[in-house]
């Protein structure tokens, strides 16, 4: 049963600290974001780091590294590739997921607010727990299954026009900003996969060299893995690499309809 | 072990509203409003059968001011869950899915909705003696 509000732990706290700029600071801009103590009895709460733009760099990733290094070095997240390719900065920036190396801090207009990932288990401040999202990655078996041997003097080949059809699902990096994105996730995230396994299983199910669609479809074939969806489509907005979730699962509903009929 | 059980990040209440999850809600809303709307539609249909006087009660409920608005808002939820249900049923048959059809489409139905609304109490306006 979806819980619209949160938990009593969870509730986040407005008193939260303040860090001033230093002084003589011309562009300064407000960062507020959601910090959370495992070690500490205390509820999640919302800090404010003023941060002086000019000894900052442009992307939201640079002013959490700045915090963290001059300001505030208890701030937790998870960055690695600082250019969008690896998917570990995901998270709620000024209300929409994204990815914070690639989403620029003059594109939001008032002051910057920032959450984890909506509706996790949250670890230390923006980072949450992705376990089941990972699972459930593992669960649509991202490989390919092949009955027929392989040839013996070379690869499986396909044509241009079959890769073509696996090249955009397969530039999914997994940062799970659409399934965090989606209201039915946050609702039945124990039962429904959630947009970037079922991309993950489209990635599959069109592949010409993949042998198992009849199976994958078999596993998706529940009112919850696939069928959670209701097109609502935060996911496609939110993907940070301009991928189409929301289209796959329509296409994944079709083979079903066409299968059976 | 984590010393403590984890909160859960804030989903609905800092998520930003957009087209997409805010016509997604309000179709929701209107078809709870349009099954509501059955039993007010029930009401009227018993009030008829039970002869002049219990229909001509139903009849000043209906054209009170409150009346109005409650019917007026029913054309609407009616007119924009046909035509959001029309872009659903596109949606079911592989169209649709690319920003700008999705943007325009909603558009389309919030806008039409409105604009056959105000056609139909238009409508009604002038038959009304």
């Amino acid at each position: 049963m979806a819980e619209f509000s949160l938990p009593a732990n969870s509730k986040v706290r407005k008193d939260g600290r303040v860090f001033k700029a230093a002084a003589g600071a011309k562009n300064v801009r407000v960062f507020k974001i959601y910090r959370f103590d495992p070690d500490s009895t205390e509820n999640p709460r919302l800090d404010s780091y003023e941060v002086d733009m000019d000894a900052c760099g442009p992307m939201i990733l640079d002013a959490l590294i700045k915090i963290k290094n001059e300001v505030d070095s208890t701030l937790s997240f998870r960055r690695s590739c600082r250019e969008g390719i690896c998917g570990s900065c995901a998270m709620n920036i000024d209300g929409k997921n994204g990815l914070a190396c690639i989403s620029a801090c003059a594109d939001v207009k008032h002051d910057i607010k920032i959450y984890p990932l909506p509706h996790m288990p949250v670890i230390k401040d923006l980072v949450p727990d992705l376990t089941n999202f990972y699972a459930q990655y593992a669960s649509i078996k991202p490989w390919l299954q092949t009955r027929t041997p392989a040839p013996p003097d070379g690869e499986r080949l396909q044509s241009k026009e079959d890769q073509e059809k696996v090249d955009r699902p397969s530039a999914c990096i997994l940062c799970a900003c659409c399934s965090t994105s989606c209201p039915s996730y946050w609702w039945n995230s124990d039962r429904y996969l959630g947009p970037a396994a079922l991309l993950a299983a489209y990635r599959w199910i069109v592949d010409s060299r993949d042998e198992a669609a009849g199976e994958r479809l078999d596993y998706l074939e529940d009112p919850f893995r696939l069928y959670r969806c209701h097109t609502i489509m935060n996911c496609t907005e939110a993907c940070p690499k301009d991928l189409n979730p929301a289209k796959a699962i329509g296409e994944i509903k079709q083979m079903m309809a066409h299968r059976r009929y | 072990m984590p010393a403590r059980e984890r909160p859960i990040s804030p989903h609905l209440q800092v998520y930003r509203w957009q087209i997409g999850n805010s016509l997604s809600i309000l179709h929701r809303l209107t078809g709870v409003g349009l099954a509501v709307g059955l039993l007010a539609l029930c009401y009227w249909l018993v009030s008829l059968a039970g002869g002049q006087q219990s229909y001509a009660t139903a009849i000043r409920m209906f054209a009170s001011p409150v009346g109005l608005i409650v019917l007026i808002g029913w054309t609407f939820a009616f007119l924009y869950h046909l035509l959001n249900g029309m872009r659903h049923l596109f949606w079911d048959v592989g169209y649709g899915f690319e920003r700008t059809q999705r943007h325009l489409s909603g558009w389309f139905a919030v806008l039409g909705a409105t604009g056959l609304t105000v056609c139909v109490w238009a409508l009604i306006w002038r038959l009304t003696p």
